[in-house]
């Protein structure tokens, strides 16, 4: 398989005021995604994983080290900003806040404007928007104002106007962080179908757990740096390391470890309630 | 500890209008002890309108709002007293922010108290310690804050008005993990501290499970269930149907029942599971 | 949550109306004001009338959305009608007392007055307001201003302005409010005081706002700029628009109502004053 992203020796410090010393947000990271991956990046606020994807989507350009999409390296000097709207075209960006991304007054509208930008003829970018908000659900609300839906239903339409633009890769900048838990559920459901079917590259930045068991590898943040880099299975079974950093692990893996502790074998790196209810029955009938 | 009591209350948005919609179908509750109450309910269930009506930032069609027996709009020039007995702390309160110090911010509602300098800068400080905001921040401006700190120093402004009954509507909403911990456990100690009464709405079980006494579940503007923490969660079916999100171990419950180990219906905390099937090893290793 | 926006209030709706061309409805608004102004006589203001509810049934908006959408003209009303009745003279004398005087001619202006002033809101928001989406009305704009661009108006941008705008009002009056709930909880006052008081009221509401408005306006070009929009050069759109024979015939038709107007001016009973 191909890379989709590369970045190597990564670093970054956000300008402060002077005297104070100079924050790092991140600190020499270096990681590939494979094309056609799932990643999810783990990290408590201000763990630098939110300057991270402003990286990868070139709105910021690092102090040290280099990013590299489909291996152009795109932090040389001699990039130029017509290099880097081109590269925009290959990454698509969601973002946290539903409200601020949305520019039309009509969902379907809003859905057109990136295909729009990109010069499309009327026809191809209508076809573009009903496909697109087929995918993610929204059909019936195509000629509905935005401002009347749910953060759940805004960020469909959100994501609706980056599958219209035809994004191989999209980034995922905490989308999820203010809905609802049904509103997520939706979000996250059309996450994975775009990854799985459509076989877009997704890097999905959160804080939630249950949402980075979705996915095919799970990179966590600290301060800053990668702290682990493996699949879910990998990662969550390293609980103390979690913990330490912050961040929670899936329930069913706390209640394994618990368990453990209380002297049932027991593995910890199990997700589904019906497995670790199966995994915990199976150690007791065991003992 | 006060009592806030709710008659018979309806409301609704757009009263008359071609387009009005019914928020709250008359509600009927009474919230005194025990000591922290959680509102529950999907989007759009009423229960920020709930949370409005409570200090009189709403008043409702229809029906009576009434603390310590008293119907708070009996003299509707007096609302604001209601509103510093009852100290409200909207959805996303950091986005209320608006003086050039923290301090001033902090101050903001124990001066429109008309409290004394002396009294309101004591107040600021005892607020700024509950909600664990250093004191050397409090001369910054709080626009300089990080996310969770901007949080914690709105929380202080209504704090700091020493509110009978502290009234906060998703106050964890949009904090990672530790941030959530952070808040929730500071209003605990608050409550413990301040023996006010505290209503806390989340969507989150897991949060209520945690913090709250007693859980009230709204749905489409009616009251669903309400009981304590066990009696509502082991309803769990009922809350899927709400559109509530049941945490996971209540589920790993259910499936250890399907596999002869019944740890009970009342699940909602990995502590409480674990202790449950401690129990059951102990007993079986017998 | 729920605020009543009647500002630019679209209904929902699939009338010849709705369907016509932004660009044909601006410029039948605009004939049609013209035309309003034309109207002298009764018989005038009886045709244009009857227009303006053949225009209310052809659209299919509920007149009780109307109505109410007349509601706040309601003092503007009542302050024409008074003035015209006690200030118009007249030669039939129909009421004195003291220094008043009340002439039939005066009754008459401020029936045709007032009639002038509802027909010119029913009749422009039938034809925009409440048929044709802010986002159509702002495209049609921008096409009809068009040829400005050569002589270097970024007419592009204006109008991205204007959606811009349309699409964050509901948010920000939104906002506003809660952060007034917001400070209310605090025990911020609005409405008592000196009118200093009141304006200093109002900083704890405008800070939070402006900041906000800004962020998102932050958040918002760095969103547009990752769907890669570099202003109007080289944009297509999606709904392309198109004029129908329907378009012309609106236009025509207004036209034609005019010289009917012109031509009833002289056969009225009662010439209006001004």
């Amino acid at each position: 398989m191909s890379e989709c992203f590369r970045v190597e020796n990564l670093s970054y410090s956000y300008p402060t005021e002077e005297g104070a010393a100079p924050h790092r947000a991140l600190d020499h990271i270096s990681f590939s995604v494979e094309e056609g991956s799932f990643v999810a990046i783990l990290g408590h606020n201000g763990s630098g994983k939110s300057t991270l994807a402003k990286m990868l989507s070139l709105i910021l350009f690092p102090d040290e080290g280099s990013v590299w999409l489909r291996g152009r390296n795109m932090s040389t000097d001699d990039i130029t900003e017509e290099d880097v709207l081109r590269a925009r075209r290959e990454v698509g960006m969601a973002f946290q806040n539903p409200d601020n991304q949305i520019v039309a007054t009509v969902v379907e509208e809003d859905v057109a404007f990136g295909p729009e930008n990109l010069g499309l003829p009327p026809e191809e970018i209508r076809r573009r928007v009903d496909e697109a908000l087929a995918m993610v659900g929204m059909t019936e609300y195509a000629r509905h104002a935005p401002h009347k839906l749910s953060g759940g239903q805004k960020q469909r339409v959100a994501i609706a106007g980056i599958i219209a633009m035809r994004r191989s890769c999209i980034i995922f900048d905490e989308s999820t962080a203010m809905l609802d838990p049904v509103g997520r559920r939706e979000v996250m459901d059309i996450i994975e179908k775009l990854n799985r079917e459509e076989h877009i590259t997704v890097l999905h930045i959160t804080h939630y757990m249950t949402e980075a068991v979705r996915a095919d590898r799970v990179i966590v943040m600290d301060r800053g740096h990668i702290l682990m880099d493996g699949t879910p299975r990998e990662v969550f079974s390293q609980p103390e390391k979690l913990w330490a950093a912050h961040l929670d692990v899936p329930q069913t893996t706390e209640l394994l470890y618990a368990m453990r502790q209380h002297g049932l074998d027991v593995q910890l790196d199990i997700f589904d309630p019906d497995e670790c209810a199966s995994e915990i029955a199976a150690a007791i009938s065991r003992r | 500890m006060a009592e806030i009591e709710l008659k018979d209350v309806s409301f609704i948005y757009g009263a008359g209008q071609p387009y009005e919609i019914r928020a709250l179908d008359h509600i009927s509750l009474t919230i005194g002890g025990p000591a922290v109450t959680g509102f529950m309910g999907h989007t759009g269930s009423g229960k920020s309108t709930l949370v409005q009506l409570l200090n009189g930032i709403l008043k409702p069609s229809d029906g009576q709002v009434l603390l310590d027996g008293k119907d708070i709009w009996a003299e509707p020039k007096k609302i604001r007293d209601i509103r510093f007995r009852v100290g409200l702390v909207m959805q996303y309160p950091e986005y209320q922010l608006f003086d050039e110090t923290v301090r001033a911010d902090i101050a903001f509602g124990p001066k429109n108290m008309g409290m004394s300098k002396e009294e309101v800068d004591a107040r600021v400080l005892e607020a700024a310690r509950f909600v664990g905001l250093d004191e050397t921040l409090l001369d910054h401006s709080p626009f300089d804050l990080s996310g969770g700190q901007k949080r914690r120093a709105a929380l202080a402004g209504v704090i700091a008005m020493r509110p009978e009954v502290l009234v906060l509507d998703e106050p964890a909403a949009g904090l990672d993990p530790g941030g959530r911990r952070e808040i929730l456990t500071r209003i605990r100690d608050y409550q413990r501290a301040s023996g006010s009464l505290v209503i806390l709405v989340s969507h989150s079980m897991e949060d209520m499970a945690l913090y709250c006494d007693r859980v009230v579940v709204l749905s489409h503007g009616k009251l669903l269930l309400d009981g304590d923490c066990a009696s509502v969660f082991s309803q769990y079916e009922t809350l899927l149907d709400a559109g509530l999100d049941v945490p996971q171990i209540t589920y790993v419950a259910a499936a250890l029942a399907r596999y002869g180990i019944d740890i009970g219906r009342d699940v909602y905390t990995v502590k409480y599971a674990a202790q449950r099937l401690s129990e059951k090893l102990g007993g079986g290793a017998s | 949550m729920n605020l009543d926006i009647t500002f630019g209030q679209y209904c929902e709706g699939d009338s010849v109306i709705h369907r016509m061309d932004p660009r044909a409805k601006i410029i039948a608004v605009l004939l049609y004001i013209v035309v309003i102004f034309l109207a002298k006589s009764f018989a005038a203001f009886g045709l244009l009338t009857a227009a303006a509810v053949v225009l209310v049934l052809l659209s299919g908006i509920r007149p009780r959305i109307i109505l109410h959408g007349l509601k706040p003209l309601m003092f503007i009303l009542l302050f024409t009608v008074v003035l015209n009745i006690f200030f118009i003279k007249g030669t039939t004398l129909l009421f004195e007392w003291a220094f008043i005087h009340v002439y039939l001619e005066g009754v008459f202006n401020a029936l045709l007055i007032a009639l002038r002033i509802v027909l010119l809101l029913v009749s422009t928001s039938v034809l925009m307001t409440y048929t044709t989406t802010p986002i159509a009305l702002t495209d049609g704009l921008e096409q009809l201003l068009s040829p400005l661009k050569r002589i270097h108006i970024p007419v592009h941008e204006f109008s991205m302005m204007m959606t811009i705008a349309l699409r964050f009002i509901p948010t920000l009056i939104e906002e506003t409010e809660k952060i007034m709930n917001a400070q209310k909880a605090r025990g911020a006052d609005f409405s008592t005081g000196s009118l200093i008081q009141r304006a200093r009221a109002l900083i704890p509401i405008l800070v939070p706002l402006f900041i906000s408005a800004f962020r998102r306006a932050d958040e918002l070009a760095t969103a547009m700029e990752c769907r890669c929009y570099t202003g109007g050069e080289g944009r297509t759109r999606m709904n392309v628009l198109h004029a129908h024979a329907r378009d012309v015939i609106a236009c025509i038709g207004i036209c034609l109502l005019g010289a009917g107007v012109v031509l009833l001016n002289r056969f009225g009973a009662y010439m209006l004053s001004w």
